[in-house]
């Protein structure tokens, strides 16, 4: 089963991550009362960027290997 | 609440996500064994992964958040007790057995083990089981997302009242699995089942997160809540003061011996993923590797329960009746919870649009997960252990192959099927599941006699199933928990004792069950010739070499991972004693 995970994985955690984050850049503060006040979307976002970056990362360099 | 146009993108991003893995895996699923074991060639951590998220089906998530706001961090029971035991021995001692054997699937082990009869009664039992199962979760999931209301304008707004909710989710999620599945079988299953593990997390820890801060940590949980829903052991002395009306014996030997052995050791849906290993380490390490998000799960799955219970003073809707909308009152009168509520009122309560979209596609993957696990099984051993079998033994692997996509689309009809019937007579489904439950309750005591006792005979296994399973029955039609009325729930055939809860009542039909088919297989084998040692070997722990883990890095062998993850599991049960 020639599929390194990792891409599907980062792929997902990356666009999804985006998605959140960029709405979390331009959203309206108001909309975070409900998260006790915090932008959730920009910093969860945030943290799934990474994450799925970073897998992305992993998949082309063992590709690479 | 209503659904942004970004909630919906987030769900359109994981559905193509799933059904791009499927694609992608198409071209490389051209034989049966790639279809059904996924070539054995996945590597440990992967495996392990989908180990996990295949148990992970929405009714876990739901019932398990419930189960923490009704009886509290005792709830965490279900994991330390109920399930990191018997996978730490599932991966230590009977992978060997179902790997090394080569057979394809529990029941064929047991055919390899036993003998026809015995395969014949644990395939059809588990197909029949699976296809119920996947269709019940589908009821519960479809259930939950009308009763969130997110879709009530979106549908509105097609002209379609807020019964096309359920419709949709019924046949939407469905069709999304069948996609997936027909194109990649076992291997798109499992890496699908890694991508809905990390989404599943990704949705939970922020509602964790803001659930904990908005409650004020764990302090202010333990300052909210009964003393005894922030320890884990309290009031286990007894069943008379236990939250779950089982003492500390009952549990142990109840949920942390027969139930959780018998379903972690022996169930095809998780087995099958330790199977598709690309190789006999990363087969026994994938149940190890499983266990440790297993172990963390409690602070995801069950917290949110308390944390329902603590903030505001208590967020857990009221019970209603369907339809009426009058409140469901106790026998005293007091209005009644509805504890399945509590995963999405907490969602709805704390996640803004965008990251609503997020929680929302969290727990459709985690009914996804569920369904897959679900189905996959069930093509394997409707395709390998009754079709072959029974029915046409001596056919192409390409026929072979077709047959179990067809079963993929047939699992996943009848799943439907099985969906709309719990809706309509939710009697049927509880008596299906009690069937299922006695079935499954004898099966430890058959694999574990069956590995670790060469004396074991087919004719024993056989009489020792049946035995077991009536006997389960027998128990239940004699016994009724507290305050329930003869039927479904027991007394059937007469009432000569009652349980303080109906946990304590399955607990102890489990205990039943196991130690009549362990007796009764017991006697039987003994009466009966045995097999030659010659037929037995790779099947039985004795007449096996064991795997030498010498050459393998401290951290990839078995026992030392093992006693690893027990260790841990100990001081939690210390820490929250």
């Amino acid at each position: 089963m020639k599929l390194d995970v990792r891409l599907p994985a980062g792929l997902m955690l990356t666009t999804i991550g985006v998605l959140l984050a960029g709405y979390g850049a331009i959203s309206d503060r108001a909309i975070y009362a409900r998260s006790l006040g915090i932008n959730v979307n920009l910093i969860w976002g945030g943290v799934l960027l990474v994450a799925g970056a970073a897998m992305l990362l992993l998949s082309a360099r063992s590709a690479r290997d | 609440m209503t659904l942004s146009l970004l909630d919906w993108l987030v769900m359109l991003v994981y559905l193509a996500c799933v059904i791009g893995v499927g694609v992608a895996l198409r071209r490389s699923t051209t034989t049966s064994v790639d279809f059904f074991q996924a070539g054995r060639a996945i590597p440990a951590w992967v495996c392990g992964l989908a180990f996990i998220s295949a148990n992970l089906g929405a009714q876990e998530i739901i019932g398990m958040a419930a189960s923490g706001a009704k009886y509290g961090i005792s709830t965490s029971h279900f994991y330390w007790i109920g399930a990191i035991p018997a996978m730490v021995f599932l991966g230590v001692f009977m992978m060997p057995f179902y790997y090394g054997s080569r057979a394809r699937s529990v029941p064929e082990y047991l055919r390899l083990r036993f003998d026809e009869k015995t395969r014949g009664f644990n395939a059809i039992s588990f197909a029949l089981m699976t296809v119920f199962s996947s269709g019940i979760s589908m009821y519960a999931m479809a259930k939950l997302l009308q009763l969130l209301h997110v879709f009530d304008a979106p549908f509105a707004a097609l002209g379609l009242g807020p019964e096309y909710i359920f419709h949709v989710c019924v046949v939407a999620s469905a069709v999304v699995v069948l996609v997936y599945v027909w194109l990649g079988g076992l291997p798109s299953a499992i890496y699908n089942e890694v991508l809905q593990f990390m989404l599943i997390v990704a949705g939970f820890v922020p509602l964790v997160y803001l659930g904990l801060r908005d409650a004020g940590g764990w302090g202010g949980i333990r300052a909210a809540v009964p003393v005894e829903f922030t320890h884990l052991w309290r009031g286990f002395g007894s069943a008379a003061t236990s939250p779950m009306g089982v003492d500390a014996f009952g549990v142990a030997m109840g949920l942390g011996f027969v139930l959780s052995f018998g379903y972690w050791c022996t169930d095809f849906l998780v087995v099958q993923r330790a199977m598709a290993a690309d190789s006999m380490a990363a087969a026994r390490r994938t149940p190890l590797i499983a266990a440790v998000p297993k172990m963390l799960f409690p602070f995801l799955v069950v917290m949110p329960g308390l944390i329902a219970l603590s903030v505001h003073g208590g967020v857990v809707p009221l019970k209603m009746h369907e339809g009426t909308n009058a409140l469901v009152l106790d026998a005293l009168g007091k209005p009644q919870l509805d504890y399945d509520l509590t995963i999405p009122t907490l969602l709805l309560r704390y996640f803004p649009s965008g990251l609503l979209g997020l929680g929302l596609t969290a727990l459709l993957a985690s009914f996804m997960s569920g369904m897959a696990g679900n189905v996959t099984a069930f093509n394997a051993v409707w395709t390998y252990d009754i079709y072959q079998a029974y029915l046409r033994p001596r056919a192409s692997d390409a026929h072979y192959l077709k047959i179990g996509r067809l079963a993929t689309l047939f699992g996943v009809a009848a799943s439907i099927l099985t969906a709309y019937v719990a809706a309509q007579f939710n009697n049927i489904m509880d008596v299906l599941q009690l069937v299922f439950a006695f079935v499954n309750a004898p099966l430890l005591a058959t694999f574990l006699l069956g590995m670790f006792w060469k004396r074991a005979t087919g004719h024993g296994a056989f009489a020792g199933l049946v035995a077991g399973t009536a006997a389960a029955a027998l128990h239940h039609g004699l016994t009724l928990p507290a305050g329930a009325l003869p039927g479904v729930k027991g007394g059937w055939i007469a009432i000569t004792a009652s349980y303080p809860s109906e946990m304590a009542q399955n607990f102890w039909t489990a205990i039943d069950a196991f130690i009549t088919c362990l007796i009764v297989t017991l006697a039987v084998s003994l009466a009966t010739r045995p097999r030659a040692d010659s037929e037995l070997r790779g099947l039985v722990y004795s007449l096996t070499e064991r795997p030498r883990d010498g050459a393998l890095p401290w951290y990839e062998r078995p026992a030392i991972l093992g006693v690893v993850v027990l260790l841990a599991t100990a001081a939690l049960n210390v820490v929250l004693f």
